[in-house]
């Protein structure tokens, strides 16, 4: 399981590279998506977890029986995953207004406040 | 949670929400926002007294004892950052009164520098590592929105990049935070660096901090990962370009430093040897950059890339010297030891006075496009002859960038520079003097542009542009010229009382240089001292490694 989820945090990496590299911006969006996902997935992958254990108390005891999921990885990317939804959002609108100032979806026409 | 800790967060984040509140009145906002502002600076001046007097404030969010809750900590680097926070954040308030277009303020953006304010402080005081990743989330979106309010085109064409850049390392740094979790199960900073000291194989550790130190230099704008900053701190008002010249790169050496003395101390030589390297590329990038244009804001843009170098140079220097005094021991282990602690003074300085200059330097730079309609230098001069206050404005600032003695720019270069003589870096030392030599050059160019030479034949051509000169009608003079002065008289203050200063951040580096008083303070001094055999193993090995000054 953390092999098959290292190889998808490994995709979702390089593709979010090769979008971003591109010279569309809506390209660059998704490219920046995906780079969230890919570092979400990726602590919930090195925060270790065990499959079929959820960290559940069952009645009567005060702890979860022994090997169970740490339940903060979770927490941490509940809490990401919300921010990267706001960020993105506002990237979108942020790159439709850049496309309608500049009258093109080309990175390379945005350069004239480059050095 | 004591109040003192708490008001310096809640403030600005109350001034925002009453700044939305009055959404409709332009008037009221402002208002509100002024007062926040010196609400702001009261609780951080209180905040820095306590921190001085009664050593490393924190308190537990929710009342959850640490490392299960968040921890806000005020150790007296971070009071100090938080008052200096505060100091600009009101200077840039006052100066955007007379300063931005009307459409602007009636699109919030007086409450958004207040959620600036809000995520800075934050990030100042959170003891745990998550915790930063979402306070620097609350900047950078409040700075994000700042960067894009009004729309023109150079603006969206730099948030374009500022966005993705920055967006790329919160990714790094959350990835750095998932797998950090997963080596020491924790995040909380002062149990964070308990554990380290148990760690298995500690050069791991140190590779994938790396991950960490990369995500942090990309927000302090350090070589080679400063692109963004060129590229965007020109284009949004110069009220705006101060506040994130002054506060938002400084966030990111905060958190070097933060984490750099505090939990990654185990393979100084490597990574403090880096994060030198970096400083060095850091200072002479910058500086170069900057002899190259003719843009005022531009070549202020690009100073604030070779200033965040001296500030990196102090933990590096600190960090090689203590890698250096834990071989060899004796009288020369003690000196270099000394050496650390003047490294890490000097960096502390140098923050204080650059914070400071540098949002000064771009509010001037501001009041010079406002009188003459234009931040190139080839198109402007004559303003000495017309505006002799604003040149002794510039002029203050100016010459303590570049290291004159007397101003503070000077006593922050030459603990720096001592520093480095002691721990024998002498590449550094020469790098060091070299850039201040050539930032005095960029310094100069101003002044004899735009200054000293008359001003052009077509200077008024390029004045005369209507929209310019209307808005000039309503640039209080007051609410521009007060925090140019009052920011240049702080600067000759940090220079002429400069031994209180530096008493100030000796002993902040002090307290950096002392992971234990850190750790005692957050985790409860029973917590640290706590009698089962293992807390009892890790003080024994720790007594072994970890040099305490």
């Amino acid at each position: 399981m953390t092999v098959l989820l290292a190889i998808v945090i490994g995709v979702l990496y390089a593709a979010a590279l090769y979008m971003m590299l591109r010279r569309s911006i809506v390209k660059l969006i998704i490219g920046l998506g995906l780079f969230g996902h890919g570092a979400s997935l990726l602590v919930f992958t090195a925060g270790g977890f065990v499959p079929g254990r959820p960290p559940l108390v069952e009645p009567g005891q005060t702890m979860p029986e022994a090997p169970f999921t740490d339940p903060l990885p979770p927490a941490l990317i509940l809490t990401a995953l919300v921010i990267n939804f706001g960020v993105l959002a506002f990237a979108m609108v942020l790159v439709k207004r850049a496309y309608q100032e500049v009258g093109n979806d080309d990175l390379n026409e945005m350069r004239t406040t480059d050095t | 949670m004591s109040l003192t800790l708490l008001l310096p967060l809640v403030i600005p984040l109350a001034t925002a929400v009453l700044c939305l509140a009055a959404w409709s009145s332009v008037r009221a906002q402002q208002i509100v926002s002024v007062a926040g502002g010196l609400a702001h600076v009261a609780a951080a001046v209180a905040l820095v007294g306590a921190a001085w007097r009664e050593g490393i404030l924190v308190g537990q969010a929710g009342g959850w004892q640490a490392p299960y809750g968040i921890s806000l900590v005020a150790d007296l680097f971070g009071a100090a950052m938080v008052l200096l926070g505060a100091i600009t954040g009101l200077a840039c308030i006052v100066y955007s009164l007379g300063s931005v277009d009307e459409r602007r303020e009636r699109h919030g953006y007086y409450a958004l520098v207040q959620v600036l304010l809000f995520g800075v402080t934050g990030s100042f005081m959170t003891g745990d590592l998550f915790n930063l990743y979402v306070w620097f989330e609350v900047m950078l979106m409040a700075s994000f929105v700042l960067l894009a309010l009004g729309g023109e085109r150079p603006q969206l064409e730099g948030a374009v990049k500022y966005v993705t850049l920055n967006l790329v390392a919160s990714g790094l740094f959350l990835a750095s935070v998932g797998i950090l979790y997963g080596m020491l199960g924790t995040l909380n900073f002062a149990d964070m660096a308990v554990r380290v000291q148990t760690v298995e194989r500690p050069l791991l550790l140190a590779i994938t901090s790396m991950l960490l130190l990369a995500a942090f230099l990309v927000k302090a704008g350090a070589f080679p990962f400063f692109f963004w900053l060129p590229a965007s701190y020109h284009t949004p008002p110069v009220a705006v370009a101060a506040l994130f010249a002054g506060l938002l790169t400084k966030v990111g050496v905060y958190a070097v430093t933060r984490v750099y003395t505090l939990i990654f101390t185990q393979e100084m030589g490597l990574t403090h040897g880096l994060i030198l390297g970096i400083a060095g590329l850091t200072m002479v990038t910058g500086v170069l950059g900057a002899a190259t244009h003719m843009d005022i804001r531009r070549i202020l843009s690009f100073h604030i890339i070779s200033q965040i170098g001296y500030m990196l140079m102090g933990v590096g220097l600190a960090g090689i010297a203590l890698a250096r005094a834990a071989q060899v021991g004796g009288a020369e282990g003690a000196a270099l030891r000394s050496a650390a602690a003047l490294g890490l003074a000097g960096t502390v300085f140098y923050i204080i006075h650059h914070i400071i200059v540098k949002a000064n330097l771009f509010l001037v730079g501001g009041v010079i496009a406002r009188f003459t309609g234009s931040y190139d230098l080839k198109r402007i001069g004559g303003l000495y002859k017309s505006n002799p206050w604003l040149a002794v404005g510039f002029l203050v600032p100016a010459l303590s960038l570049a290291g004159i003695p007397i101003l503070s720019g000077f006593w922050a270069k030459l603990v720096l520079v001592k520093s480095g003589i002691d721990a024998g870096q002498w590449v550094i030392v020469g790098t060091a003097l070299a850039v201040s030599l050539l930032t005095l050059y960029s310094m100069t160019k101003i002044w004899a542009e735009a200054f000293w030479k008359d001003a052009p034949a077509n200077a008024g051509a390029a004045g005369a542009d209507p929209a310019a000169l209307e808005a000039g009608a309503r640039f209080g003079r007051w609410a521009t010229g007060g925090p140019i002065a009052g920011l240049a008289v702080i600067t000759v203050v940090i220079g002429l009382g400069a031994g209180g200063v530096y008493r100030y951040a000796e002993r902040a580096a002090g307290q950096l240089l002392d992971p234990q008083g850190y750790i005692e303070a957050v985790l409860g001094v029973k917590a640290a001292a706590a009698g089962d055999a293992q807390g009892a193993a890790k003080d024994a090995t720790r007594d072994g490694e970890v040099v305490t000054p």
